[in-house]
């Protein structure tokens, strides 16, 4: 009885400490540094380093945000997706390939022309040997999850907004913040979906 | 000439090895350990000595009596233990940030001029790559231990750490989107976990480091500078308090590890 009241006793004193100091957030105090010592060059502005609200719920929960924060903003994210007008999302596959592997845009030293970057971190066509692993590996997309509509749909989505679909996904938003055009988002849907690209053979 | 056919031999060796993904790491470790037997920074190291010691400057002065931290003139394990606070400057530092200030207080040169163009080019090293290059080569062998021992110490850890795990600009990355899981690659590059001390040392080991690509001298904050631009995020000033933090949080977590000295890098 003794014992286990002061058991209680010391896990309630453990937490009450655990309380009494919470760990700092020091968030405010990086990013007044990094606008004290930073400076705009090329297209890179200092606006880059403002968090929007995707990237605010991502940072204030360590990629980990409560179901309902992720919902909601999941769903912003989903109904801000421009989609082709014309409803045609399959575009060219060959040059989707070319798109894949062009690591190019939206750097200080890059002037415009912007590629997918997809090869940097997903394996894709079964004739580059030299990818990344921090995605999936998108090799037979298609071929594993079907061709239809709503498989395009989804793919166009995904690289349109990935945030849309899994918030704080690693994966840039590349229709989101314009760094691909709906045209090369289509070539790229083609380069994932097109039964005769070299992604489902 | 021998040095030349060397490296030209080599230098087709390790593009041949490059057309795989998984052996390319292994085959650039053992061209790298060929390499460090007669590495090309070693003539950056003694051009940086000399530099050191020579009288220069608005002040005509030399930078031996520059305090890297553990008392005026003593170079010997300074640079592994940096990261530090240098209550002159009333800031954290790291050593090639230190150095940048001793030429300006001792030897009267100017940050702006300093860091107008402070990285390597073809045509060009920095006099400050040259000497971080001495600098660190006199902690060689020695196990990193950048201390956390002043408040400011401690805060610059944390705020490196805020820094590093801040997901911003174009892309939404941050440090941690490509160096906070294990066993990741970009293309054939394979990517340190730096939230772990075993790979933390990664972030450490081998700057400054004579850069195949190019052929160049560059230092850690040329590699801080070109993480950022791969982030797609504004340009940190050089030598500026966001590169120290960021590598008081990268060296704290490589502590007790030995450092090799300048090294090779692709």
């Amino acid at each position: 009885m003794r014992l286990a009241s002061a058991a209680v006793l010391a896990i309630a004193a453990a937490f009450l400490a655990s309380c009494a100091t919470p760990q700092r957030d020091y968030r405010p105090d990086a990013l007044a540094m990094m606008k004290r010592d930073f400076h705009g060059r090329g297209i890179a502005g200092m606006d880059r380093l403002n968090e929007d609200a995707v990237q605010a719920a991502c940072n204030k929960y360590q990629d980990n945000p409560p179901q309902e924060v992720a919902d909601k903003l999941q769903k912003e994210q989903l109904a801000a997706i421009k989609w082709p007008a014309d409803g045609k999302l399959l575009g060219d596959w060959k040059s989707g390939e070319r798109i894949a592997q062009d690591g190019r845009g939206m750097s200080w030293s890059d002037k415009g022309g912007v590629g997918g970057s997809c090869y940097n971190c997903h394996q894709i066509g079964p004739r580059e040997s030299s990818f990344g692993t921090i995605g999936p590996s998108l090799y037979q997309f298609a071929k594993l999850r079907g061709y239809g509509a709503d498989i395009q749909r989804y793919a166009y989505g995904k690289i349109y907004n990935a945030k849309a679909y899994n918030l704080c996904s690693q994966m840039p938003r590349m229709g989101h913040v314009d760094a691909l055009t709906e045209q090369q988002i289509r070539d790229l849907v083609a380069l994932l979906m097109d039964p005769a690209s070299p992604v489902n053979q | 000439m021998k040095r030349a056919l060397v490296l030209g031999s080599l230098a087709v060796a390790w593009a041949a090895a490059a057309q795989t993904p998984d052996p390319t790491a292994a085959e650039f470790d053992k061209f790298r350990e060929i390499m460090e037997q007669d590495n090309p920074a070693e003539l950056f190291e003694v051009k940086g000595e000399e530099l050191w010691r020579a009288r220069r400057g608005p002040k005509n002065a030399s930078l031996e009596q520059c305090d890297l931290g553990l008392g005026p003139g003593v170079v010997k394990g300074a640079y592994a233990q940096m990261p530090r606070y240098f209550a002159d400057a009333d800031r954290v530092m790291d050593a090639e940030a230190r150095i940048v200030q001793c030429m300006i207080t001792l030897q009267g040169f100017k940050y702006a001029d300093l860091a107008k163009q402070p990285f390597s080019n073809a045509d060009r090293t920095p006099d400050p790559v040259s000497l971080i290059t001495y600098v660190a080569a006199q902690s060689r062998g020695m196990k990193v231990a950048a201390p956390q021992n002043h408040p400011k110490e401690r805060a610059a850890y944390e705020t490196g750490k805020a820094i590093f795990f801040y997901r911003a600009g174009a892309y939404d990355f941050s440090c941690a989107s490509c160096h906070s899981v294990d066993d990741k690659r970009i293309r054939t590059q394979p990517l340190p976990n730096f939230t772990k001390p075993n790979q933390a040392i990664g972030a450490v080991q081998g700057w400054p480091g004579y850069r195949m690509t190019g052929g160049v001298m560059h230092s850690v904050q040329w590699r801080i500078n070109d993480c950022f631009r791969q982030q797609r995020f504004p340009e940190p000033g050089y030598a500026s308090e966001t590169v120290s933090a960021l590598l008081a949080y990268l060296t704290v977590n490589a502590n007790g590890h030995v450092y090799r000295g300048p090294g090779i890098k692709r």
